[in-house]
């Protein structure tokens, strides 16, 4: 329970006020501009987008600004953002297979049909702090292919999956429209489409964690990487206006198709079995864990045995959104006053039966 | 598909994606300048992307993007619809114009020329420039004889 407590506005609009003093820094440094952040903090950018749920460079960089670089404070601003837009409709399901790839790699087929394409990658750098950035200066420009790759590569699983051996993803006809998290809230048992968009949504350190739980042995899936692309993805709408769909712009993405291992059931043969993972931009980390997980979360659908966190549905829907679990935790700062209160009263209580049970023992001992 | 509904639908794909500043040299140099009523006033909402498991499965809901759209209806009662990404208002009324002098052949070559080409090969550029980069970043695997 809380309690309204009045005389604290003064000090809440001081507080405000010294913290923008604080986002701005020191004066005598330039201000950093949303196009900047935009540009140069795309990673940034791109997690709040996706943990945000919303694609909007701009947005996303300008509450990266206000939020002083606190990504879970940004994602949490593009949330509320988004409530304040009304919804104009759904657009059809991306066709990721006709990306524009920047990046294509697979860790389990060495020779895919238009190869193995690193795109901009921090893999095989060195982690070694470059000095060199700590000056201004232009980079030599990237070197390009006399000839492009091909307009759009196939995937490389639907490619090379010719002995059936791994799990085909087909769109079941006349699919239901999919459960929508920011319309109606959570059930169980929660449907794929409903946990891919509590994943698509979650926290990736959360999601990380319990990717990495799985490798680690709670809840073994003995997951490769079968395909990851990044690259621009054309969005359609089909506008009430107009009786075809329409093309609004491209947007960025990140997918990862994860392969696992898998003995067959009572139903099914073994083979190997899949889990995906899919980003704004270029969360190539998260769309990572996200497969993990997707794929763990599928041991009921499987006739495994959940023995692990990541196999909990409740437990990693429950507690994946970051701006819910940040919004509980934080809410401890509130005034708890009259909480404590009773508590202490409990409390008391408490200690001094302790105290007249011990007394009783204590003159028998003596 | 109509072919008319396939033109138009190929002209907005390239009126989404042009440059702001281009559309607004080419409005100010029609003359006379077009004239319109604006059926619904432009407005930033937000659009559903949907996805697929594993690319090709059930659908799901990923997130949304903003959106902006706007319809107009000019003096030759002609329907222009203009539904762009992002929050750019000024931009989706001009496309709606646009569109809209785009379905009337006394406009159409013309700014098919001035309009649509350019854009459509600015796109091209961009992304024979992106695939050739990536095309630069692909692995030539050749293999290490050991002993021998």
């Amino acid at each position: 329970m809380y309690v309204a407590v009045k005389g604290g506005e003064r000090a809440i609009a001081n507080a405000h006020a010294w913290l923008a003093e604080e986002r701005r820094g020191d004066p005598a440094v330039p201000e950093l501009s949303v196009a900047q952040i935009r540009e140069q903090q795309r990673l940034a950018v791109d997690r709040v987008m996706t943990e945000g749920s919303l694609y909007d460079p701009d947005l996303a960089a300008l509450a990266l600004k206000q939020a002083r670089g606190d990504q879970v404070e940004a994602i949490f601003l593009l949330r509320a953002y988004r409530t304040t837009l009304p919804r104009l409709g759904t657009s059809l399901p991306l066709e990721t297979a006709r990306m524009t790839v920047r990046r294509r790699i697979s860790a389990v087929f060495k020779d895919v049909p238009g190869g193995q394409v690193l795109g901009p990658t921090f893999d095989y750098t060195h982690r070694l702090l470059d000095f060199a950035l700590a000056a201004e200066g232009q980079p030599s420009p990237a070197p390009s292919a006399p000839t492009p790759l091909a307009e759009t590569l196939p995937g490389v699983i639907d490619v090379l999956n010719r002995e059936g051996l791994i799990e085909t993803q087909v769109a079941p006809a006349d699919e239901p429209p999919p459960a929508d998290l920011t319309r109606e809230p959570l059930r169980f048992p929660a449907s794929r489409a409903m946990r891919l968009q509590n994943l698509a949504r979650g926290d990736e350190g959360f999601l990380l964690a319990l990717g990495y739980s799985t490798q680690r042995g709670y809840g073994r899936n003995h997951p490769f990487a079968g395909e990851i692309r990044n690259g621009e993805v054309v969005v359609e709408f089909e506008p009430p206006e107009l009786g075809f769909a329409i093309e609004l712009g491209d947007i960025e993405l990140t997918e990862c198709q994860m392969v696992n291992q898998f003995a067959g059931s009572k139903s099914e043969p073994p083979q190997f079995t899949r889990g995906y993972g899919v980003s704004f931009g270029q969360g190539e980390r998260k769309a990572m864990a996200m497969a993990l997980v997707d794929r763990a979360l599928r041991t009921e659908e499987l006739g495994e045995e959940a023995t692990s966190p990541a196999q909990d549905i409740e437990f990693v829907l429950y507690h994946s959104d970051n701006v819910e679990a940040q919004g509980f935790v934080q809410h401890l700062k509130l005034p708890h006053y009259v909480d404590f209160q009773s508590e202490l009263n409990v409390v008391r209580g408490m200690r001094r039966a302790a105290e007249a049970a011990a007394k009783p023992l204590a003159e028998a001992a003596e | 598909m109509t072919d008319a509904a396939a033109d138009r639908r190929r002209r907005l794909a390239a009126l989404a994606r042009a440059d702001v500043g281009l559309l607004e040299e080419s409005l100010d140099r029609l003359d006379p300048a077009p004239r319109y009523d604006v059926l619904k006033p432009a407005e930033t909402g937000l659009v559903m992307v949907r996805g697929r498991a594993g690319g090709t499965g059930g659908q799901f809901n990923l997130g949304e993007m903003t959106v902006t759209r706007c319809v107009i209806r000019n003096d030759s009662g002609t329907v222009g619809v203009g539904y762009v990404a992002g929050r750019d208002r000024r931009k989706a009324e001009l496309v709606a114009v646009f569109d809209a002098l785009l379905q009337d052949p006394a406009h159409a070559d013309r700014l098919e020329r001035d309009v649509i080409c350019p854009s459509e090969r600015r796109r091209e550029e961009r992304r024979t420039q992106m695939l050739s980069r990536a095309a630069a970043t692909r692995v030539d695997f050749f293999t290490v004889v050991r002993g021998g």
